[in-house]
């Protein structure tokens, strides 16, 4: 206990002196003739360890420092950064960012956010959990994991696994006098196996990702799990082309998500580069559906008190009842679109995407998932970039298991999936209660009624 | 190549009062019996980036990273650490971290010798290589410009950006070497709107140079031009087919389907660590006769060209595949030595940060003998496919994907209409061997790649000449 004492009180006086070396630099700025200025100011360290066959493979100690500032001149802006904290550098970096205001424009939307949405709570969103894990007790777990997985039969190699511990110390303040203090911990366990030989080898990996060390699965779980996840691979064949239903498993699901995400936010909106332009207040997905953003989750992926401008973050439906109940903004693309601000500068906190289906029972795990699909793709990779933003058109590599009367048949590989995310997004059938949690976007699996699957 | 050093030096080493002379101690410090190899990579990266949107300059960006990355290798085992202060104290901190990796006593490394390389570009600040003012006024005349093209066009988004990455490698073989890097580009975004439907159009390209060479020849303006013409061909475009077909191959930028289909697979480590659909298949056939691949980083002024790799080693021109005939992995250091054989240039990272590791530089295909014509009108139906967003590949079971955002419907050896883009799949080791026609007309892409492995980014060039692959699938909705 007397370690994570001192750690918690080592890492409030590295804030502390972020938060006044912010302050510091925010009230030059101004003293050089900036109407608003803002800092965002980091520290992260971690450690990451690699085990291959069984063996070390890299160590890696890691400790990088962040230190951006915004200057408006009326509503010219500039921006500098620095990954260098000394005063000189610091220095130069508030001249750089002044000199760059000088030849930037008037912008009407630019500036700081209201200074009545600034956050005054800070709640302890118990997120601060550092792992004091050691070099060799990190090279142990990491033997470990990659033991549980290489000790199924048909494992034929090895991509190793990683253990990873991470610290993040930052500050955000700004010139209506908010200073926000951010401490959070991540940490990772990841394993990467192949099996099969030579031209039938497949690989394919499984990881976890938590806020306290406490919350990790275990070695032997996640081992057999990337080993299963693997070997299910093996013997991957291709589809006809054809019109199938299409369950996206958990991590997939989160993909699509974010894809709703882009859509609906700000920079997208008022550059009306988004196919759900103007869709605020209409049905985009059925009417049973609900998500709801909740920045407070305790150890929450995406959790906290303000946004990247210090706008207090707040419980808030996005979509209700398959309408959209709103965008996501920041003050500026809020001012671009005439509204205001959602406290989502810097992104979207936790979305919570309710599980449930159109019959209104209770929702299905996995198993009543694949059920619910019947005949149709199981999705569990997608590959490429493939989505336009603008039109919706959706295009991507897949691979996954064919399923046949909510039975999985056998892997399949090299096809892609093809549709519209307008049509996807209605098409939604249900969502499944078997919510990834290693993500700030938080969903079970999704069944879409249709899509187009190309293969041979 | 010693001006390159004394201006490392003097950017790197002098402001924390250090000189190449005080690298023995810190050698001292990092070497052992149980080590193999180590290295130092000191740098410093300045960028700045400038952005136009709805006709006003809005954005302006500058930013200074420096640090020392330091690297200890024992076998196959590497520890790293790394600092954002360079000075001796840090330096040995971090030499104390790295080399806990092996256990050891206190020896030393070969004297350090500065090795020589050919420069490829020249050792500008591209920052400074135009007055502010002069920026501002190029943003504004493309924005004027793309709008004045075509009243469909409703939103243009231009970026200028440059980087000077300044670097000194110092390695425990006795290398010492030194880059100055610059690095510039210019990206113009434009969104066409017609009768409700939305489309947009991308284009831009650099290289490594100033500004000014940038802006040569109306460059500026060409990017300008293809933006807005794919943007309003985009506008017509039906749905994409869906299935297995013939595909023809634009020259330049579709070229990202080597990088992906077999410039990854054809990378040391993975080869090393037979995780590779590749690995094993040295001299065996992985394409039709006439398919000729190289990695050559030695370009002049290009994105992917290295005078030095991010471990001090002359980059080369490094044969993939011959005549359809897998000749060659691309190297960095450890997989060589680890696979015996020698290293090709290949070391590159992100940053001091980060590890290097085996990467492209240029990658691109030679020409064939065929009239780009004679292709095309060679085809009874299938897809011709222009332009591309990017592409990702699983380099184990070899299957990769590339997104078309250009494409057109070949009918009766006809280009008819435009299709949406699709994204294309295909087998690495499987795709070249079905590419039944090679043009004449090599072209490497404009300068806009960057390439991700492992979290680290790095920019890359691809090229090739225009090609018929037979069978290819290619992602759409219609049937």
């Amino acid at each position: 206990m007397s370690n994570v004492a001192i750690s918690q009180d080592a890492s409030r006086r590295e804030l502390d002196r972020l938060a006044e070396l912010a302050e510091d630099v925010i009230r030059r700025a101004r003293a050089a003739g900036a109407s608003q200025a803002e800092v965002s100011a980091s520290i992260d360290t971690g450690l990451n360890v690699n085990v291959r066959l069984g063996e070390v493979e890299t160590v890696e100690h890691t400790r990088d420092r962040g230190f951006g500032l915004t200057v408006y001149f009326g509503q010219r802006k500039g921006s500098a950064s620095t990954a260098d904290l000394h005063a000189d550098s610091i220095q130069a970096t508030l001249e750089q960012a002044c000199a760059i205001a000088r030849y930037t424009e008037e912008d009407p939307a630019a500036g700081l956010a209201d200074p009545a949405r600034m956050a005054t709570q800070f709640p302890d969103l118990d997120l601060w959990h550092p792992w004091a894990i050691d070099t060799s007790d990190a090279i142990l777990l990491g033997q470990q994991v990659e033991a549980a997985g290489r000790a199924h039969a048909g494992i034929t190699n090895s991509e190793g696994a990683s253990v990873q511990a991470g610290e993040n110390l930052s500050v955000y303040a700004n010139s209506h006098g908010f200073i926000g203090r951010e401490r959070g911990t991540r940490h990772s366990l990841s394993l990467s196996l192949i099996a099969g030989e030579e031209a039938s080898m497949q690989r394919d990996y499984w990881y976890d990702s938590v806020r306290s060390a406490n919350d990790f699965i275990s070695a032997q779980v996640l081992g057999d799990k990337a080993a299963e996840r693997t070997l299910a691979r093996v013997g991957a064949r291709r589809l006809t082309t054809r019109q199938s239903p299409v369950l996206f498993a958990p991590e997939t699901a989160r993909g699509l998500i974010g894809h709703l995400l882009g859509a609906v936010s700000g920079g997208a909106l008022y550059r009306r580069a988004s196919f759900l332009v103007d869709h605020a207040g209409k049905q985009i997905m059925p009417g049973w559906l609900n998500i709801v953003e909740r920045p407070h989750l305790l150890r929450g992926q995406g959790s906290g008190a303000f946004d990247a401008e210090g706008v207090a973050s707040r419980d808030s439906v996005l979509v209700e009842n398959g309408v959209l109940a709103r965008y996501v903004l920041g003050s500026y693309s809020a001012r671009k679109l005439g509204l205001e601000s959602t406290g989502n500068a810097g992104g979207i906190h936790n979305l919570v995407v309710e599980s449930g289906n159109a019959d209104g029972g209770a929702a299905d795990d996995f198993q009543g998932m694949l059920k619910r699909l019947g005949t149709g793709l199981l999705l569990t990779e997608v590959m490429g970039q493939g989505v336009n933003a603008i039109t919706g058109d959706y295009s991507r590599g897949a691979a996954g298991f064919w399923v046949e009367n909510g039975e999985i048949a056998y892997p399949v590989e090299e096809i892609t999936i093809a549709a519209n995310l307008r049509d996807m997004f209605t098409g939604i059938r249900a969502i499944g209660s078997d919510v990834d949690r290693r993500s700030h976007l938080l969903t079970g699996s999704i069944l879409l009624d249709n899509m187009t699957i190309a293969g041979e | 190549m010693n001006s390159l050093i004394a201006q490392a030096e003097h950017r790197l080493l002098t402001p924390g009062g250090l000189a190449t002379g005080d690298l023995d101690r810190v050698f001292a410090q990092l070497m052992g019996p149980s080590i193999d190899a180590a290295d130092l990579y000191f740098q410093h990266s300045r960028s700045e980036s400038w952005l136009l949107e709805e006709g006003i300059v809005k954005d302006g960006s500058h930013a200074i990273e420096q640090g020392v990355g330091v690297r200890a290798i024992s076998g196959e085992k590497t520890g790293f650490a790394y600092s954002d202060e360079i000075v001796l104290p840090q330096l040995l901190d971090a030499s104390k971290a790295a080399r806990a990796i092996a256990q050891g006593g206190n020896g030393s490394g070969k004297p350090l010798a500065v090795h020589g390389a050919k420069a490829l570009y020249p050792a500008i600040d591209p920052v400074d290589s135009l007055p502010n003012p002069e920026k501002i006024a190029v943003l504004r005349e493309v924005d004027a410009y793309a709008r004045a093209r075509d009243p469909r066009v409703k939103q243009v988004i231009v970026s200028l950006n440059a980087t000077l990455d300044t670097v000194l490698i110092a390695a425990s073989d006795g290398t010492l070497a030194a880059d100055v890097r610059p690095l510039v580009r210019l990206s113009v975004q434009v969104i066409a709107e017609h009768h409700g439907r939305r489309e947009q159009g991308y284009a831009g390209g650099g290289g490594r140079y100033g500004y000014r060479e940038l802006l040569e020849n109306g460059r500026a303006m060409a990017f300008a031009d293809e933006a807005v013409r794919q943007a309003l061909v985009n506008l017509d475009a039906v749905d994409a087919p869906a299935g297995s077909m013939t595909v023809v191959l634009g020259p330049g930028w579709p070229g990202v389907l080597l990088h992906e289909a077999i410039g990854h697979g054809l990378e040391g480590d993975f080869n090393r660590k037979g995780s590779s659909a590749f690995a094993g298949r040295m001299g065996q056939r992985v394409a039709a006769p006439g398919v000729t691949v190289v990695d050559d980083g030695t370009l002049f002024g290009r994105r992917g060209s290295l005078s030095v790799d991010d471990e001090g080693t002359p980059t080369e021109c490094t044969t993939l595949i011959e005549d359809g005939i897998l000749k060659g992995y691309m190297q960095d250091k450890l997989n060589a030595r680890l696979m015996g054989m020698a290293p090709t240039g290949n070391g590159r990272r992100e940053s001091f940060a980060q590890l290097p590791m085996p990467r492209m530089t240029n990658t691109y295909m030679l020409a064939g003998q065929h009239d780009p014509q004679d292709i095309i009108r060679s085809v009874k139906k299938g897809l011709y496919a222009v332009n591309f967003g990017g592409g990702q590949v699983d380099i184990t079971n070899g299957k990769f994907v590339f997104s078309a955002s250009e494409a057109y419907l070949i009918e009766d050896g006809k280009i008819t209409a435009p299709v949406k883009g699709a994204t294309l799949v295909g087998s690495g080791p499987d795709v070249l061997t079905r590419v039944s026609m090679i043009g004449n007309d090599l072209a490497l892409d404009e300068g806009i790649g960057v390439c991700g492995k492992d979290g680290q980014s790095v920019p890359v060039g691809v090229g090739q000449p225009t090609l018929r692959v037979e069978s290819m699938t290619v992602g759409g909705t219609a049937s």
